[in-house]
């Protein structure tokens, strides 16, 4: 099998994802320092974890000091989706890809980057994937810290405005998806109704927002797998969705 | 500093690594249970979901501004334009909203 296995293009490709990742963890920045985090606090979460959806949910746990348990099922729960992802784009990593680079490649295997390598005709060398994720690294890094920085100068109206860019975001995720499956439009419908109960329904609104997260995405997710399960494996390529 | 940070910080990242890191250094074969890749098929899906959803309507400094913003990202993503147009345009009309509100409304 031929391999893809050129820095240059593995920057290249990667810069689109960086423009994105620029908005979307300016978004973060200011959020994180909205929530009470100082800057270089927010700089580091978003240098060591590389994920919106998880970092945007671990933010208030840290900030009004949740438990580590909640903090650890939280991220175990949002990122879960990485290990298919993970295993999925182990076997697309071409020859020169030894055991100790996948430390590395696994670390910034987010939803784009697995999206772009899976793309790819052929499998995806060394060089190539890390000019892949070089970039979009960056452009996260960058991002958080000006948006993290930009939160103390901007004024209210526009720091407001920016409040709703992450959730933006998401919905430009899931509407194509759910445009496309009913089963997934179903299920992020039930996973909703099941969020709103618990964030108005006296005694049970008192659960924190992680655990919340939880429940009701696992609750979902596992009804849809026995209502609706995807067809057998090798019958389509079961490589969709990004972040 | 925020109290704890750092050991919030190992278990924010040691968390997400792992659960990256692991299946691609140790999985070598695929995933063939058809109830486990349904799962974690629809997972993100609902995580986005549940997210989002009451939560961006408390994002801005006003219920109408986010509404506004919702329903214009809504409608793009339903045509399918990128991540960045779609966030890019709800800030927009959240911004535009918000405007109004304050010096013409008020």
């Amino acid at each position: 099998m031929k391999e893809e296995n050129s820095f240059i293009r593995g920057i290249k490709d990667g810069i689109p994802i960086c423009l994105g990742y620029l908005s979307v963890s300016f978004a973060f920045g200011i959020f994180s320092v909205e929530n009470g985090l100082a800057i270089w606090e927010a700089l580091l979460i978003s240098m060591t974890c590389v994920t919106s959806a998880g970092q945007l949910a671990g933010v208030p746990i840290i900030a009004t000091g949740g438990s580590f348990i909640e903090l650890a099922a939280t991220q175990l729960i949002i990122n879960l989706r990485y290990s298919l992802m993970s295993v999925s784009l182990s076997q697309k990593l071409g020859k020169s890809v030894k055991m100790a680079d996948r430390f590395l490649i696994s670390f910034v295997n987010t939803d784009e980057v697995f999206a772009v390598s899976s793309g790819k005709e052929e499998s995806v060398g060394k060089k190539y994937m890390f000019g892949l994720i070089l970039t979009p690294y960056l452009g996260w890094s960058t991002g958080t810290l000006l948006g993290a920085v930009a939160g103390n100068i901007l004024p209210a109206i526009v720091i407001s405005a920016l409040g709703i860019a992450i959730y933006g975001m998401f919905v430009a995720i899931v509407i194509p998806a759910a445009k496309r499956e009913r089963s997934v439009a179903l299920c992020v419908c039930v996973a909703i109704a099941l969020g709103c109960a618990f964030t108005y329904v006296p005694v049970i609104n008192r659960l924190s927002s992680g655990f919340v997260i939880i429940i009701c995405s696992v609750a979902a997710s596992a009804l849809f797998a026995v209502l609706s399960p995807l067809p057998p494996e090798n019958s389509t390529e079961e490589v969709e969705n990004n972040d | 500093m925020t109290e704890n940070f750092f050991i919030y910080l190992l278990v924010i990242a040691g968390v997400t690594y792992l659960v990256r890191m692991l299946p691609m250094v140790l999985v070598k074969k695929k995933i063939t249970n058809t109830f486990i890749r349904s799962f974690l098929y629809y997972v993100p899906y609902a995580v986005l979901g549940v997210m989002t959803v009451p939560a961006i309507f408390y994002s801005t400094s006003y219920l109408a501004s986010a509404i506004v913003g919702f329903i214009v990202a809504c409608v793009l993503a339903y045509f399918e334009k990128s991540l960045l147009t779609v966030a890019a345009s709800a800030c927009g009309a959240v911004l535009v909203c918000e405007l109004i509100i304050k010096y013409v409304i008020a």
